[in-house]
């Protein structure tokens, strides 16, 4: 039976409040916790097949021409070397995050410097590596290839050019303006796990095990990108090792094994080297943002203006969505936001945690800060008066707004002083101190989902997707859902995840996994309770299931009478999202210790209130919020991609020379989650929070950094050297 | 010449390859894969294991060149029925997201802890010689070898403070 469910309007019955087993919400261990500390968990690269071969990808050395030929024959005769495979159907790029079908392919065709044009395989790991180095490339190179964002003649990106009255107007009319022109480098997603695959085939039949966000759109990739049937490949990722955007499409290691294991007629394995994964996954493109703002003596916007330039490859549809918050964050009649794409040679520009806000909130909220300056207002008070009634460019309401609760708790709790606020009032030996705040804001999105939850004759429950938890916690906080939904304890709810031969998921990514794939769970078991309901003689709404017992009366087992009862819930976001503007919000306090001498700044204390709607689990849902906050430090100090300026080759493509927050950089960290119920967002009334945290955070690290030391930057990442060329004498 | 590995009181021998590293000799060879490869160059620290007491990365030595060492992986730290202190803390602290640098975490930890009993100083000592008092500082410190991208360490020094005040009970 499928429990179908579209959303086209609010559902206010918030059924999960009126459940009676109590574990919704509450801050329990994850579920597969001891497998992970144990080491028992097992990773894409980590199963068992016999006779597996390992394969490694050779990446160009060139940034735009042809191969022209490859010498096999320097290779094969070394040990244990099977195979240099080129076959026209390796793919040179990931795939972008829902694209469902294979991206960019015929790897003899280069467009970047490190894109993968080979696969050597070898019995052994360490015999493909050295064959892999030794193998004789000739290309023909293309000279000339476009390399720098700012030299070139951009596009405009459809649909983001907003034009709402006269902003010029505004701003020359203005009490109080501010025209700023902010940079942003590009960051890398850097998971701790590296992209790899096995594949085996069972004559026409693949299994692939990979290390992916999103098996449901994976799969049409794979299929896609080898010319086979998706009846025909199952995908398995029951464990992933993060993701960050980097492994929402399929990768290029994981086409490769397939194609190496039907050519070999045994299993590969293909695991990407750290560098690798740099050089040809994914990277966050570089921004350069203008952003005007003009307010009225009150410090009410009356103009509000954001353009962006960004990058990516010819051909590619992605473009960092750097306005996607700043359409409907802040008020003000008068709007000019434009986006812009150049196209350069430098590897994919695609999604890494939180596209667009996770760099166009820092530049905002940089502005804003020193809007507050301009006007003489408090930078939390000059937010609040400037929250908008209704989305202000499509005069839609809001699902729900918890920015204001954010910012006055999240100050108090802070301790913010709304006094005046002059640079270099607080200094520490060699140590300026000071504090800052910005706004955070992410859009909410939903996504289709199915999933199969079973009542099994035992009385336990058993919840099956395609679903991935790539740290999230889905395992967690599907069993909690289930669990309160059917009244057991969430040892008694097993969940099977990341494997194809279950129902499709939503994926992870952009925030929508728990919101999506736990409707879908809610809608199974809202129908598993009609039944059960229906066979202890009372309505759904009377039913009261509370540790495998109906209304004090029959045991589930009882009711179950030794026969499985199975439901696939199905949710499928409506009509609403045309009506609503829904997004999270909340509000970042930092305060950082700026270096008279050296310029290094580091954040003492961190503390971010978010609203996201409801809690499905209030241990994994802060450790959301603090994985942002720490990505928030990384993006305001330290991370940067570094791209070779004569044939755009990224240069710092390891984890010692890309720096991101390592423990030492991460102070006192608080977490508030100011708790809400959206019937809009989802059923089960919750919106995401794995990209929330970092959205804004970095520039409460900025502003606190000039409220140290006077040193206004307009550059992240706020490097030593680029803070002591700003600080005033 | 001993031509053997001792992981987790379990004799291996040495492989034949001299190129396979400790780490891949552990995954690959003794078939624990507990012991994660992050990045292979000693840059991450999820390959850390504790070889005669010490914590390395694993990923930075030959197998060939611990002939005749005691390596001891998270796999022989505890297991889901057994766990250890750290383990537990662990989970109970969320020290984690993706879990695929948590058993490195925990290695290192393990062996820091022992670090500090035995007054190895570090950065965020106050002096080089005498008894070292545990604290936050000296926690992130040391464990600034073991990456976590999920972001998690706030959470994992809430659980290796843990431990730590446990042990000086």
């Amino acid at each position: 039976m499928t429990a179908h469910f579209k959303q086209d309007g609010p559902v206010e019955s918030n059924r999960l409040d009126g459940m009676k087993q109590g574990v919704i919400g509450k801050a329990l261990p994850r579920v597969e916790g001891l497998a992970k500390v144990t080491g028992t968990a097992p990773y894409a690269a980590e199963y068992q097949a016999a006779n597996m071969a390992e394969g490694v990808l050779v990446t160009a050395t060139i940034t735009r021409g042809t191969v022209s030929s490859i010498d096999t024959q320097s290779v094969l005769a070394m040990p244990g070397v099977l195979a240099v495979i080129q076959d026209s159907r390796m793919t040179t790029r990931a795939a972008q995050g829902t694209a469902g079908q294979a991206p960019q392919q015929e790897p003899q065709t280069v467009s970047y410097w490190g894109q993968p044009i080979a696969l050597v395989v070898a019995e052994t790991f360490e015999q493909a590596r050295d064959a892999a180095k030794q193998l004789t490339i000739t290309y023909d190179a293309e000279e000339g290839a476009p390399l720098d964002p700012q030299a070139v003649e951009s596009e405009a990106k459809e649909g983001q050019t907003v034009n709402q009255g006269d902003l010029a107007h505004a701003m020359a009319e203005a009490a109080h303006s501010v025209d700023v022109t902010i940079d942003t480098e590009g960051h890398a997603s850097a998971a701790m796990e590296p992209h790899a695959a096995i594949a085996q085939w069972e004559g026409d039949k693949l299994t692939l095990y990979a290390s992916l966000q999103m098996l449901n759109y994976n799969i049409a990739e794979l299929a896609d990108a080898l010319g086979i049937e998706e009846e025909d490949v199952r995908l398995r990722a029951p464990y992933v090792g993060g993701g960050f955007g980097s492994k929402l499409g399929i990768s290029e290691e994981a086409v490769a094994a397939a194609i190496a294991a039907k050519q070999l007629d045994r299993p590969v394995r293909v695991v990407m080297s750290r560098q690798q994964v740099f050089q040809c996954i994914m990277r966050r493109s570089e921004t350069h943002q203008r952003l005007r703002l003009a307010c009225d003596d009150d410090g009410r916007l009356t103009g509000f203006g954001h353009d962006a330039l960004v990058s990516n490859l010819p051909g590619e549809a992605f473009a960092e969505p750097v306005l996607q918050s700043s359409h409907f964050l802040y008020g003000g009649d008068n709007r000019s936001l434009s986006l812009n794409v150049a196209r350069i040679h430098r590897m994919t520009a695609g999604s890494v945690r939180a596209p667009g806000e996770a760099v166009g909130m820092p530049a905002l909220e940089v502005a804003m800060d020193q809007l507050a300056e301009e006007a003489g207002i408090d930078p939390v008070e000059l937010r609040l008066r400037n929250i908008p009634e209704r989305n202000p460019e499509e005069d839609l309401p809001f699902s729900s707004h918890k920015l204001a609760e954010c910012l006055r708790q999240g100050a108090e709790a802070f301790g913010w002083d709304s006094g005046p606020r002059t640079p270099r009032q607080h200094k520490e030996g060699e140590w300026w101190i000071g504090t800052g705040m910005a706004s955070a804001a992410r859009v909410h999105n939903v996504s289709e989902a199915k999933v199969r939850v079973s009542l099994i004759a035992d009385g336990t429950a058993l919840v099956r997707t395609d679903m991935t938890d790539i740290g999230t916690g889905t395992y967690t906080i599907l069993a909690q859902i289930v669990g309160e939904m059917l009244g057991l304890p969430v040892d008694k709810v097993m969940v099977e995840l990341g494997d194809t031969q279950n129902p499709r998921g939503p994926g992870s990514g952009g925030s929508w996994g728990a919101a999506s794939i736990g409707s879908a769970a809610f809608m199974a078991c809202h129908a598993l309770r009609k039944t059960l309901a229906e066979r202890v003689g009372t309505s759904e709404e009377e039913l009261s299931l509370k540790d495998g017992i109906a209304n004090s009366g029959p045991s589930l087992v009882e009711l179950l009478d030794g026969k499985e009862l199975s439901e696939l819930g199905h949710y499928e976001p409506g009509d609403i999202a045309d009506d609503y503007t829904a997004s999270g919000f909340g509000a970042f306090f930092a305060q950082v210790r700026v270096n008279r001498f050296t310029g290094e700044a580091r954040v003492d204390r961190m503390l971010g209130a978010f609203g996201f709607g409801r809690v499905l689990n209030a241990k994994t849902a802060r450790s959301q919020c603090l994985g942002g906050i720490t990505w928030s430090i990384g993006a305001a100090l330290t991370e940067s991609l570094m791209f070779d300026p004569n044939d755009g080759h990224l240069v710092n493509c390891d984890l010692a020379e890309y720096h991101m927050p390592v423990h030492r950089d991460i102070g006192e960290v608080e977490v508030l989650m100011v708790e809400e119920r959206d019937p809009v967002a989802s059923p089960i009334q919750a919106k995401g929070i794995g990209e929330l945290g970092m959205c804004g955070g970095a520039a409460a690290i900025a502003n606190a950094i000039y409220n140290a030391c006077g040193a206004r930057l307009h550059h992240f990442p706020m490097t030593p050297d680029r803070i002591l060329a700003a600080l005033p004498d | 010449m001993a031509d053997y590995i001792t992981v987790n009181d379990t004799k291996h021998p040495l492989p034949d390859d001299p190129r396979v590293s400790l780490l891949d000799f552990l995954r690959q060879e003794v078939g624990l894969t507990g012991t994660k490869k992050g990045c292979d160059h000693g840059q991450c620290g999820a390959c850390t294991v504790i070889v005669n007491g010490m914590r390395i990365n694993s990923c930075l030595a030959l197998a060939v060149m611990h002939d005749g060492d005691t390596v001891t992986t998270i796999e022989g730290i505890g297991t889901p029925g057994a766990p250890s202190a750290l383990q537990k803390a662990f989970v109970e602290h969320d020290g984690y997201q993706c879990g695929y640098c948590t058993p490195g975490q925990i290695c290192a930890a393990t062996a820091m802890l022992d670090e500090i009993a035995h007054g190895m100083p570090s950065d965020a000592s106050d002096t080089l010689e005498g008894e070292i008092q545990i604290s936050d500082e000296e926690i992130r410190e040391r464990m600034s070898g073991n990456l976590c991208r999920c972001g998690a360490y706030a959470n994992i020094l809430a659980a290796i403070r843990d431990v730590a005040k446990e042990k000086a009970v």
